[in-house]
Parts: C-alpha cells; structure tokens; sequence
C-alpha cells in the first residue's frame, strides 16, 4: 500500500521536500552533537534533562490519545469514529517514533542502547518505558496495516484482531502512565513526586492529542475528497475539552498544595515558573502565556456555540494543543531541575543546534504522519465518486441557451 | 536483446567498478601487506599463550573488564601460574608499550577501531 | 593454529631484532609491581567527616585535588560542563533543613564537603536501566561501570544529594596530567566517587582520606565494632543530608 505515497500533485511533493530538507539538517546538527557531546546543548550539570526528553515526555501523551478514538470505536461501537480511528493510529505511530528519535539524540553513548535489553533492569522506570514504547509501535503499525488492508479489500479484517486491538486500549494508556513514573517517583525531586502526576499526564495526552487530531481532520477534508465526517471531529473537540477541564482542574490541584502548605522544596519551584526565583525568571512569561491560553481555550471550547464553529474550533484547538505543548513540552522537565537538589537555581534554555535538531525530528514525524495519511486517504478516496467538472456543465448550458 | 550492445557495455563496467578494491589492491601491491606487530619488551612470557592471545585477546579483556569493575577481582592467574593484575594500562600496555606498532599495526590493517583507547591510557611514545 | 616453518623463522628473527633494539626502549617489565595483597576488605565501607576540624583550614582544597588528580577529572571553565566528585558547598546547600537564621555564624558561613554518600538504599541504582550503576552486596560501595553507562542521566535525576556529574564533552580536553594508570572516562558517561575502590583493592585508603593533613576523613568498616568509625560514631553525634528521603546514606558528618 506504500506505493500510494508515491503518487501526488506538485503540492504533495514540495511538502515532502520541505520536510526532507529540514530532516537533512537535523541530521547535520546531529552529527556535530555526537561528534562533541552533549555539551552542545544548553544542559548543565544542573539541569541534565532538557528540550529533548520534554519532547518525548509531551509526544508520548500525544501517541497515547490514539485510546480517544479506538476506545469509543471498539468498544462501545461509537459509528461516528469509523472513518477516524486509522487517523489517530497513524498519529500515534509517528509520535512514538519521535519519541524513540528524541530519545535517541538525548543518550551520551547512544550506540550502547542495547544494554537496556541485554541487561533488563526491571526496577528502572526507563527500562519499562522502552518495553511499552515498543509493544505500542508494534500494535499500531499491526492494528493499521491490517485495517486497512481489510478496508482496501472491502472486506472484514480477520477475527484475530479484534483483541489485538482491545489490548491496545489499556496499553495506550499505560505508555503515558509509565512515562509520568519516570518522574513521579524520585524522591529528590519534589516538583514531580506528586500522585497527581501520572493523572495529569493523561488528562493533557487526551485534550492535546484530539486536539491535534481536530486540526488533522480538518486539513485532509481540505486537501482530499476524503471527509472524516462532522460528528468525528464534533466529538473529538468534545473529548479534547473535557480533557482540558481535567488537566486545567488537576493543575490547579498542584498550585494549591504547593502554595497553601508553603513548604519551601515544594513551592520554589511553582515560584520560579509564575514569578522567578533569586532573579532568574527565563519561563515565566512562557507559564502565563501557557494559563492564559487555557483558559482561552476553555472559554472557545465549552460554549457549544464557538467550538461547533470551524474557525472558533480551529483557535481553539491551537489554544489547547500550544498551551500544552508550554507546560509539558518546555515548563514540566526543566522545572524539576529548578532549584537544583543543592538549592541553586541554573536556568536552562535550549541551544540553536539543539532546536535544528528537534525540528528535524519533528520534520520526521510529520513525513511520517504525511505518507501514512497519503496511503489512508487513497485507500479511502477510490471509493469516492470523483466531483464533475463544473466548467464543462456551464459552457454547455451557456451554449444551449444561446 | 534491444539494446544488446548498451547493456553488456553497462554490464562490464558495472562489474569492473565493483570488484575494484580486489584487483586495484593486487595491481599495486597492497595485497601483499601483512602486518607487522613489533614486540619491543624483554618479558618471555604474556599473560597467556601467544596463539590464545592472537586469536582472542578482544575475549579475554572482555572477561577482564567484567572480572575487574563487576566482580572485584583484579588477579589474573597465566598459564604458568604467574600472577597479573587484569590491566588493560598497567599491564598489556607495561610490556606493549609501543601502540602505534604492536596494537595498531593489526587493527589498522583490518580497519577496527576499539573505543578502549577513549578511556585506557595509552602509553606516549617517545620515538 | 599450526606453525609453520616460516611463522616460526619470522618470529624467532622478530624476537632476536627486539632483544637487540629493543632493550634500549624496555625499561622495567612491568610498570608497578603488583600487591597482590588482597586489598583492604570491609562488610560495609563507611565515612565521617569532621566539619570542625575541616573548617580549621579554610580553603583548604587538598582532598578534592588529590581525587581529582588521581581519578584524572576534568575540569572545564564552563560552569555547565562541570564534573566533580567530592568538594565544598555551602553549609545551607547541603545541610539545607539543618539550618535556621540565628545558626552560629562559624557554621553558617562555612562550607561542607559533600561526596558521594554510598547510600544504603540508593536511588540512583533503583533508576540505572543498565544496572551500569550498582551497589556492591560485599562492601556497600555503589560502583559505575563506565563501559555499560548508556548516558541517560536517569541516575543524576534521582540522586537527592547531587553527586553525580555527567561527561558533556571529551573528558581529555580538561586534564593536563593525565594519570597513566587509572582510566579517564570518555563523553557520554556520568561519573562520581566510587569510595576509591581501586585503592582498597590495592591496601591503600581512599585519596581523599590521605590527603586530608586535618584528619578530617574518617573512613572504615561500619560492620566492625573496633572501627575507628564506629568509635567516633559512638562518641560524637552525628547527622546525615536529607534523612528523611529514607536513602540510608553512609557519609556521617560531624558538625
């Protein structure tokens, strides 16, 4: 079915090779880093996990909201999501991939990423991060390419499946449960050690990922014959909003418990992100932005009126997705470091090489996301009667009533 | 064939670029090249048999780098019973201390580059 | 492998040339004789430190150079790129929840030497997904194996105490005088005190300890009841960084 990818316009194309391009220089600065060290980043002995291990931590919740659209699907036969499902399996297939990528670029002796297999640690979080992130790649890329190969067919997809795919549920949900214990059981650092973590992990994965797969719908019903149908999308802007409330709530949550017990290891690092801290205050614009936006998108995205509009929906969505991608994406990781186990405060921001490198594999993840939708929609679009030219139509009208 | 002349053409070169590094090595002698690894130390004896070593010196200090870091054991027992500390820099590189012509003759040749010289020390030589 | 006659000539002629010529380059057979002496063995490997008797000499700096000499630790202008294994900090940054605004002024102002605490319950271990750090069941000593270290600086995350420095670059470009006989790490890699096991393997005490002209370190068996230790333990009180974490340091200072 790959061979689909293969055939497109002049628009297809120069997206692709926009993409490449900026693969191909993500991969240069890459090679720098690896050829110097890490030392290229903006990390410190301070803050030793930055913009890279943010994007994996913000990605990985963006793969597990896939469960949004297969949950209701599968297993509550919600027909709206048929034609949606594919879509969120295919997002989740090119964010884990970025996920795995960003992890990548992040190891000091990257090559040696074996022993996490050849050595099993069963007690390191890390180790069963890998474990997940693996078996959900496998399941997705099994789930879509057996789907679609049954729908192409116009046939059933084979018995087997169907468990396949409800074990997927669960495990969705434990990749991102996984990734929030990475942080959420270090007793060294307060800001993360909350149980509150692991739920707020997940509430922001299920606004920000139907969030994002909102906008995607919307551009292949732009870009394609193929429509992924107006109760789909209306029911993704809901489960996005919902999502916000939650995670907007659970936020909120941790601001109280910080502020009102006033306990210092607590607190300060709450005090860094909104107001700064000995002076330094890099994030702190970026934080109420980051609040602002979500409340703005609360405000578009309840009202049924605004989120049931395609431009209000559109802001919305965006709202969500950027005012997540702040708070997870540059705020949650780096916070954690702020102040250091020994009370220093050492800011933190990433490098121009360290930015080349996460666009490129952003550029990665959007090829990805690219040729699979490319191979989706042909599959879909074959079935779609082609719209009659209109020019024809009105010369020959034109020409008859003269 | 259509094209018959074209595509045997093709073919030819084809199969001369490929099979280059055989027949250019041996038109100008390179194949020739045996490695040379000088001993430069009086010591009679390495810590095992010279047609052990040769063949898996990479195994033993394998064995050495688990025995020494994981396990706590520094003592390596020769065959002849004498006893040596498991030191890539303390002890190969004692007896082998000319690198660039004992230990790089072979892995240059073979085109291997062990990452052990990042950390273990290699002996200067002063020539 | 079989010998042949040729193999054999050329071998026997190598070994002949390098006796001639080579015995102008070959000094001594082996670089250090080697003590196979067993080395210095303990159940559990224990320090305590008199911050008294370290706050005698102000900057003082003789344990942290003798580590970092003898471990070849880079050091980098480069704050962000910094690797250390054991040096001074601030009394309220290690002792944070030990100190209040009226704390005697000697004390307040001073520095505390802070080194890898070798806890009992260490966090770091728990994270490694390599286990390329771990702790040893016969001594206590949480080891790195710096063959195994993947870089994820998963361990530096979960030490509460800040101990563990990871290799931003090429170590080498921060040494002048490499030590010959310990290995240097490369980039890639975290690092911290291993309590100088490779000393003790030999019979010597850890660099630190002997370098400290105060007698400031105190290093043994917490396990023998003869310890000097233990003695000192048992006469003086003692405190450790962050107890409530339950990580069961085993670097007890006194104040």
């Amino acid at each position: 079915m790959i061979e689909k990818a293969l055939t497109g316009d002049k628009r297809y194309w120069s997206w692709i090779a926009f993409l490449l391009v900026l693969i191909g220089v993500g991969t240069l600065a890459y090679l720098r880093q690896f050829d110097f060290g890490l030392g290229v980043t903006g990390l410190s002995r301070d803050v030793t996990w930055g913009f890279y291990i943010a994007q994996f931590t913000f990605l990985v919740g963006v793969a597990a909201s896939a469960v949004m659209v297969v949950l209701p699907y599968y297993l509550h036969n919600y027909k709206a999501f048929s034609k949606v499902t594919i879509l969120g399996e295919f997002v989740a297939i090119g964010a884990v991939i970025m996920c795995m990528t960003f992890i990548f670029v992040d190891m000091g002796q990257p090559f040696r990423i074996l022993n996490v297999f050849l050595h099993p640690s069963p007690n390191s979080l890390m180790f069963w991060d890998t474990v997940s992130l693996m078996g959900y790649l496998l399941l997705n890329i099994v789930i879509s390419q057996v789907t679609l190969n049954a729908e192409r067919k116009a046939i059933a997809p084979p018995k087997w499946i169907k468990p396949v795919i409800i074990i997927s549920i669960p495990w969705a949900i434990s990749i991102h449960t996984v990734t929030a214990f990475l942080y959420s059981g270090l007793a060294a650092r307060p800001f993360w050690m909350s149980a509150v973590l692991a739920p707020r992990f997940l509430a922001s994965a299920f606004a920000a990922g139907p969030a994002l797969l909102v906008i995607l719908c919307l551009l292949v019903r732009k870009f394609s014959r193929f429509d992924p149908g107006d109760a789909a999308i209306k029911n993704l802007a809901k489960i996005a909003t919902y999502g916000m409330v939650v995670n907007v709530f659970l936020v909120l949550m941790e601001i109280f418990t910080a502020f009102y017990s006033n306990i210092p290891e607590h607190l300060y690092h709450f005090k860094y992100l909104y107001f700064g801290l000995d002076g330094k205050a890099t994030l702190v614009p970026w934080m109420w932005i980051s609040s602002i936006l979500a409340v703005i998108s609360l405000i578009v995205m309840i009202n049924p009126k605004t989120r049931n509009k395609v431009n209000w929906l559109v802001f919305g969505c965006i709202a969500i997705f950027v005012s997540l991608w702040i708070d997870k994406g540059l705020a949650m990781v780096v916070t954690g470091f702020i102040p250091s186990p020994l009370g220093e405060v050492t800011e933190y921001w990433p490098t121009f090489l360290e930015f080349l490198i996460s666009i490129g594999i952003y550029a990665l993840g959007a090829l990805i996301i690219t040729v699979l939708y490319k191979v989706a929609i042909s599959v879909r679009e074959k079935d779609l009667p082609v719209p009659a030219p209109v020019r024809e139509e009105t010369e020959a009208v034109a020409s008859e009533s003269v | 064939m259509y094209d018959g002349g074209k595509i045997i053409a093709g073919l030819i070169i084809f199969l001369a670029l490929i099979t280059f590094p055989i027949w250019y090595n041996v038109a100008s002698g390179k194949a020739n090249y045996r490695p040379d690894p000088k001993i430069v130390t009086t010591e009679k004896q390495c810590v095992e048999d010279v047609s052990y070593m040769k063949a898996s010196h990479m195994d033993l200090l394998n064995e050495w780098r688990d025995m020494v870091v994981r396990e706590g054991h520094r003592t390596h027992t020769a065959p002849s019973g004498r006893k040596f500390e498991a030191s890539l820099s303390n002890t190969c590189m004692s007896c082998h201390s000319n690198k660039s012509e004992f230990c790089d003759e072979c892995h240059d040749y073979m085109g291997v580059t062990p990452y052990c010289w990042d950390c273990h020390i290699e002996p200067k030589e002063g020539k | 492998m079989s010998v042949n006659r040729r193999s054999f000539l050329k071998a026997a002629g190598l070994t002949t040339l390098s006796l001639a010529g080579g015995k102008a380059l070959a000094s001594e057979s082996l670089k250090k004789p080697w003590i196979d002496s067993g080395g210095l063995k303990a159940k559990r490997w224990a320090m305590v430190i008199d911050l008294s008797k370290c706050r005698e000499q102000e900057g003082c700096t003789a344990c942290t150079d003798a580590c970092h000499r003898v471990h070849n630790v880079p050091e980098f202008e480069n704050e962000k790129h910094e690797v250390k294994w054991i040096w001074k900090e601030p009394f309220h940054n290690a002792f944070h929840e030990q100190e209040h605004e009226y704390t005697r002024d000697n004390i307040k102002h001073s520095k505390a030497l802070v080194l890898c605490n070798h806890c009992d319950n260490p966090p770091c271990v728990r994270v490694c997904p390599t286990k390329a750090t771990w702790k040893r069941e016969e001594d206590g000593i949480v080891m790195m194996d710096w063959h195994r270290c993947i870089g994820c600086r998963y361990c530096v995350l979960a030490c509460p105490y800040g101990s563990r420095s990871f290799n931003w670059r090429d170590p080498r470009d921060g040494i002048d005088e490499v030590q010959e006989d310990f290995p240097t790490r490369m980039k890639g890699v975290v690092e911290k005190c291993t309590f100088c096991e490779e000393r003790l393997a030999k019979g010597l005490m850890p660099a630190c300890v002997e370098a400290c002209k105060e007698h400031a370190l105190i290093f043994g068996d917490l396990d023998d009841p003869e310890s000097e230790v233990r003695a000192i333990l048992k006469e003086r009180y003692t405190i450790r960084r962050k107890p409530a974490l339950g990580t069961e340091p085993e670097v007890y200072y006194i104040v």
